[in-house]
């Protein structure tokens, strides 16, 4: 029983951080339709900006808006510069956003250095509470209140707002929404910043928990493109739901068959495509 | 002017059979060094060729093609060392059991087209880097499987001297590039490119659409699986890092480099890859940094590669000489010049 509620727990916290990444991606893929590999990057460029705004101010807050500014700066630099110029094509967009994960993994080994590294977990919430029989540390439970806060804030913007409903213009029909008098570019700009911001805002989140090191941008990488694939590309609630599942499949693949954690993500994931190709909330 | 179109038609072959001929004399002549380097090309050119299968062809973008070069290398290196298998044995295994994977594997991505397929692709080739990293017990995990003795096939040169094993990897590999020529011509092959065309258009020609990518996949999927089996005969060693995403970027790279869609051109890529890739590590640590540059730079500048730009050129030339000799046609009626006039149209762009 113990094993099960802690696992449980946990599985939820790291879909909550999944779901940082992979909303981000789905906004990103939803306007743009840009499948951005550089995600993990972002990922990881934010916990470690973190890092050293950390030790430079020493004060967590402050580090995690650095981090979010500067990987949103990040983002929208190569949507302006890179990623434009090649307006609807997919190919070399991926491409693209491909060597830019390889440049960004290599940087970040060179400014920060290969051993791997910690946030520490504020204060604040850096003890433990009793659920039933087992004790769990009360800062995965601010990682599931971050992600469903998240998730509550983009469901508000997009459904209840003006603004929500003019980024569903565009996506919906872009040439329409510019013939509205939208500035979609802007909007594409702004929506690639906010992408790259959750992305970073999840390496701040996961910082303390899963450690900050190099390759950890490639090992995400999977783990959100698992969940866009289970939920559906450019759907909120899909990423919700494939961030739980892949959440909690990967936390018990790992505790009951550690040998094949990393592969028992492929059983969910042949399941849903096997039904419904595009994910469950996908639109085809 | 027909003897520079003469010219132009004797080129080819001969251009071909120097490279023939420099695959066969250079290891003679080269520090055992390069010749390291030639059979990385190889054996990577290998992978590369196999992708392009379905990149270039098929029009099918896959980011995890290494996972089936690991596979093959992997299982040659578990039936090897565990099981005390012999090479040919052991190498078959590879090859099988990468087939295996690809079957499995194709039923999964083929549910997906385009953009999804990519990141299917992808997530399965690092779902099995995975399987390499943390399955400890079977694969060795971070430490990998090292100490794959060389091959050993009952030829009377011993293969554990890399000119000679240079040879018998290139005989293997000239000998799959074949198959795979042999492959892209044949009508089915030309079906594939119809898909990539327009898959839309060749389901409602009647063709079974989806069985023809799979089959296209699983040929991919295996060819990359031997080039992992020679790979780890001639390495002896066998890492996750084979089955990275790195390395499948790097086969993605090695065609785009050469040219997708050429057949031959990957394997140029793979070669400029495996040299570059050399050079810069004898000076510097930032490999990851190069590849990343390459990467970019060839996606703005060279989207259609070395090879796919030497044809463009070679086709320019050829409609010069074409368009140079044309004068003598002009006292024919137009109905016969007309079909004429246009030499290069969709046929070969196909």
């Amino acid at each position: 029983m113990e094993f099960w509620v802690g696992q449980t727990l946990n599985g939820l916290s790291f879909g909550a951080l999944l779901f940082l990444l992979a909303s981000g991606l789905s906004l990103m893929f939803g306007l743009m339709r840009i499948v951005n590999i550089a995600i993990g990057s972002y990922y990881l460029i934010g916990a470690y900006v973190a890092l050293s705004a950390l030790k430079f101010s020493g004060q967590l807050g402050l580090a995690l808006l650095g981090a979010v500014a500067a990987v949103a700066l990040i983002g929208v630099g190569m949507q302006r510069f890179l990623l434009a110029r090649f307006h609807a094509e997919p190919q070399p967009q991926v491409l693209l956003t491909m060597g830019a994960a390889f440049m960004f993994a290599d940087i970040a080994l060179w400014l920060w250095g290969g051993d791997p590294q910690r946030l520490p977990t504020p204060r604040m919430v850096a003890f433990s509470v009793e659920i039933g029989p087992s004790v769990f540390p009360a800062y995965r439970l601010v990682v599931i209140a971050v992600g469903v806060l998240v998730y509550l804030f983009l469901w508000l913007i997009q459904e209840r707002t003006r603004l929500g409903a003019i980024v569903r213009a565009a996506v919906d029909d872009q040439e329409m929404a510019r013939g509205l008098g939208i500035n979609v570019g802007r909007i594409l700009t702004a929506m690639f910043a906010v992408g790259a911001g959750l992305a970073a805002l999840a390496g701040v989140v996961g910082g303390p928990f899963l450690g900050v090191y190099p390759g950890a941008d490639f090992e995400v990488i999977p783990l959100a493109f698992a969940v866009v694939i289970i939920g559906g590309l450019g759907s909120l609630h899909g990423a919700l739901a494939g961030s739980l599942l892949v959440g909690l499949v990967d936390n018990f693949g790992k505790a009951l068959f550690p040998e094949l954690s990393y592969f028992t993500l492929f059983l969910p994931m042949a399941l849903v495509l096997a039904i419904r190709p595009t994910g469950l909330f996908g639109k085809g | 002017m027909s003897s520079l179109r003469s010219v132009l038609r004797v080129l080819r072959p001969v251009a071909l059979a120097a490279l023939a001929a420099a695959f066969l004399v250079v290891p003679r002549i080269v520090p055992v060094y390069f010749v390291h380097l030639l059979i990385l090309t190889l054996v990577y050119g290998t992978m590369a060729m196999s992708l392009d299968l379905l990149m270039g062809y098929t029009g099918l973008v896959s980011f995890g093609h290494a996972a089936y070069f690991g596979v093959g290398g992997y299982t040659v290196g578990i039936l090897a060392l565990r099981y005390g298998l012999p090479t040919l044995a052991a190498g078959v295994g590879g090859v099988l059991v990468a087939f295996v994977q690809a079957l499995l594997f194709g039923l999964v991505a083929l549910r997906a087209t385009a953009v999804y397929f990519l990141i299917i692709t992808l997530a399965l080739g690092m779902a099995t880097w995975g399987l390499a990293y943390r399955w400890v017990s079977l694969t060795g995990g971070d430490n990998g499987l090292a100490g794959i003795p060389p091959p050993e096939v009952g030829l009377p040169w011993s293969l554990s001297d890399p000119t000679n094993l240079y040879y018998l990897i290139l005989g293997v590999v000239v000998l799959a590039a074949l198959v795979l020529y042999r492959f892209v011509r044949s009508p089915f092959g030309l079906s594939l490119r119809g898909i990539r065309e327009s898959e839309s258009r060749m389901r409602v020609l009647g063709y079974n659409t989806w069985a023809h990518k799979y089959v296209a996949f699983v040929v991919a999927g295996t060819f990359s699986g031997l080039g992992g089996v020679l790979y780890v005969f001639y390495n002896g060693f066998v890492s996750p890092a084979d089955v990275h995403l790195t390395g499948s970027a790097e086969a993605v790279l090695m065609v785009l480099l050469g040219g997708s869609g050429t057949l031959f051109g990957p394997v140029i890529g793979a070669g400029v890859v495996v040299f570059l890739r050399n050079l810069v590590s004898a000076y510097t640590h930032r490999w990851l940094l190069i590849l990343g540059l390459v990467y970019v730079l060839t996606v703005l500048y060279a989207p259609r590669g070395i090879l796919g730009a030497a044809q463009e050129l070679w086709r320019r030339l050829e409609r010069a000489v074409v368009r140079e000799a044309e004068p003598r046609a002009e006292v024919r009626p137009i109905e016969e010049v007309a079909p004429q006039q246009n030499p290069t149209g969709g046929e070969e762009s196909v």
